[in-house]
């Protein structure tokens, strides 16, 4: 009988005002559990504020082997950066 | 007159924290998984930051050449306060899960009473303590229910770590002459007035778990006067070792 | 194009080569997804069985600052090694096989921690050189190419700094102290000086794997270049704490710019690798005894977890 514990992913809010970031991996039975294992595996000196979980089968992400379609595109599409428009010197801050 | 007291009654404090503690200690490497290990010396170094805190204060109190370490590690067995629960061993997860409840629970509403005291020190010690007993608290409860209400086999070792371990928990009420003084000084609070709020936590928590309290218990009481169990000589050994074989160092 | 002419084999070099990561979900030859499985995991046991020797002298903690210090570094191990075995998961393995794999005594971890800590100073000595040692392939491995392995060992040198500090400042004070403290001191360092040095592995002749890990860069440098690197930066640190090296060639070679140092016994390395250290065994059936006792803690919380969700999708049906 496999009765593993899953694999979380775990996000931390190292202080008020920043967002979550991916910390790293836990086991836990249930969502509680992985709170409190995250709270005592990654904040121990004190790195957040703030904690999700989430089970990581529940993630879905893209294939890095479309890497090329998809996020390729977008590199020639300097219009959509500041820096591609001239400005007269003049004007300071725009 | 009146800072002996204080000095015994903060060995009351430090001592429960400090047996419980070195127990938790003994767990590190050995837990069933590597996320609990970690959780509970989280637990233990909470403990220990507390003995410290309350032994710094000792010391000052005592005065001459007393430091944290002489009063954690060079007393005789009698001369240690802690209760009969906390010396209890770590015979399996069960009786760890069900010591720390039982503990953390009594610990909680101490803490609460403590944060009024008429003690300066007491009370700063006592507001940062708090917040990681709170913790301690939501931790042990949660395995409680979870492994009451787990499998048949873990329910069953949940109820004889109960059975096992309710026998000392009342011993935590029994006031000393120490702790009288306390509560009659402001000091600290009145234990017997916390009992019925703690028979009910406690019960409220196990009926989740679907675990009950046995049904007639005969108490043991007598740890705290200094009559302890067989444990606590094997405790000491250990944690003593350094300082009774090399007397006298700095580490 | 370019790429049609390499193999899938020849362009996952290439991106190495150029400095990328690669990570989970990426194609990877499996040569490639095997060995790292094999190192991390292999490095996730050592961190997991190094908490015992250590975890041996918590109760004994001659202060009560020293004890929490020791808590906090053997809880970091059992950290370190839940970043490591999350890092090798990321390749199609679970942690209880790899848990299986280490207790059945198929997979390898560090024979450094077969040997016995039987005094405090072996606290101390361990921080200083074992963890010494560690340190100087972690930070080679921090920019290793495969992505989860590489951060988790990020992660844990910013975490480990404090232990060789810590163990070397429990060095100072014994050699500041009496005595029989300084006596302690001695004796662990020629207990652990030579363990410490084959911490690095065999030597270069005698390791195959090596072009192949500096092609991936699990390695940057060769174990003899490591194991050199260390010579050279404890040494002065044996001087201030007034200790000896228990080593007779051990001299500085103005030519080499770098301490002269003896042979290794490597009959004893071997020895230790293939089980024989005086601690194999022992550490073998407590790390059995801790998961084999744990088994019905973790079906409960598993149990527990199904019993939850099931009530949960009750009430919402």
């Amino acid at each position: 009988m496999n009765n593993e514990w899953p694999i979380w992913e775990i996000f931390i809010r190292s202080k008020n005002g920043l967002e979550h970031r991916h910390c790293g991996s836990l086991h836990a039975a249930d969502a509680e559990m992985a709170i409190q294992n995250a709270r005592d595996v990654y904040t121990r000196r004190q790195e957040g504020v703030s904690i999700w979980v989430v089970e990581s089968k529940e993630i879905t992400a893209s294939n890095p082997s479309k890497n090329g379609e998809m996020f390729e595109p977008a590199a020639d599409k300097v219009y959509r950066h500041p820096t591609f428009y001239d400005l007269p010197d003049e004007i300071k801050h725009m | 007159m009146l800072q002996e007291k204080l000095y015994e009654y903060l060995l009351h404090l430090g001592d429960n924290s400090m047996i419980l503690g070195q127990r938790l200690g003994e767990l590190c490497g050995h837990g069933p998984e590597l996320e609990t290990d970690i959780a509970l010396t989280n637990i233990s170094l909470d403990l220990f930051g507390q003995v410290r805190n309350y032994f710094q204060a000792a010391a000052q109190i005592k005065g001459g050449d007393a430091t944290e370490d002489t009063i954690a590690m060079l007393r005789y067995e009698h001369e240690y306060k802690n209760v009969y629960l906390v010396e209890q061993p770590n015979d399996d997860f069960a009786h760890v899960i069900v010591r720390q409840f039982f503990f953390d629970v009594y610990h909680q509403l101490l803490l609460n009473e403590l944060i009024k005291s008429k003690n300066e020190t007491l009370v700063a010690i006592a507001k940062k303590s708090i917040k990681e007993v709170d913790y301690h608290v939501d931790f042990s409860s949660t395995w409680v229910k979870r492994l009451g209400d787990g499998t048949e086999v873990s329910h069953e070792k949940m109820q004889t770590a109960v059975n096992t371990l309710w026998r000392y928990s009342m011993e935590l009420f029994n006031a000393t002459e120490v702790e009288q003084w306390a509560a009659e000084s402001g000091v600290g609070p009145d234990l017997d007035a916390l009992k019925p709020f703690y028979i009910s936590r406690v019960e409220e928590v196990l009926h989740e778990a679907t675990l009950t309290l046995p049904e007639e218990t005969v108490f043991q009481y007598g740890a705290k006067t200094g009559r302890h169990s067989e444990n606590m000589g094997y405790i000491l050994v250990d944690f003593q070792y350094m300082q009774r074989a090399y007397p006298n160092m700095k580490w | 194009m370019e790429n049609k002419t390499l193999s899938l084999d020849e362009q996952f070099q290439k991106r190495i080569d150029n400095g990328e990561n690669i990570e989970a979900k990426d194609w990877m030859p499996e040569k490639y997804r095997k060995t790292h499985i094999r190192q991390i995991s292999q490095h996730a046991h050592s961190e997991v069985v190094g908490m015992l020797p250590e975890g041996n002298w918590i109760s004994r903690a001659p202060s009560l600052r020293r004890k929490v210090a020791l808590l906090a570094k053997v809880q970091d191990e059992a950290g370190h090694g839940l970043y490591l075995y999350s890092a090798a998961e990321t390749l199609g393995i679970t942690r209880d096989q790899l848990m299986e794999q280490l207790n059945s005594g198929r997979a390898k971890y560090s024979s450094i921690f077969n040997y016995p800590t039987v005094s405090w100073a072996d606290m101390g000595a361990v921080g200083w050189l074992v963890d010494g040692a560690a340190i100087i392939n972690q930070v080679m491995l921090t920019k290793t190419s495969y992505g989860p392995y590489a951060r988790a060992m990020v992660r844990i040198c910013k975490e480990e700094s404090f232990h060789q500090r810590q163990g070397y400042e429990i060095m100072l004070s014994l050699c500041n102290g009496t005595e029989a403290q300084k006596a302690m001191a001695q004796d662990a360092l020629n207990r652990w000086w030579w363990p410490s040095m084959m911490m690095f592995g065999p030597r270069d002749e005698d390791s195959p794997n090596t072009e192949q890990s500096m092609k991936w860069k699990i390695k940057k440098k060769t174990n003899d270049e490591l194991r050199q690197q260390f010579v050279d930066q404890t040494v002065p640190q044996a001087e201030i704490l007034g200790l000896t090296i228990p080593d007779k060639d051990l001299k500085w070679n103005d030519e080499r710019g770098h301490y002269d140092f003896g042979i290794l016994d490597w009959e004893e390395f071997w020895n230790v690798v293939k089980g024989n250290g005086l601690m194999n065994e022992k550490r073998l059936k407590d790390r059995n005894a801790a998961w084999d006792e744990g088994a019905w803690v973790r079906e409960a919380a598993y149990t527990y977890a199904s019993k939850q969700a099931e009530k949960r999708a009750k009430k919402t049906a």
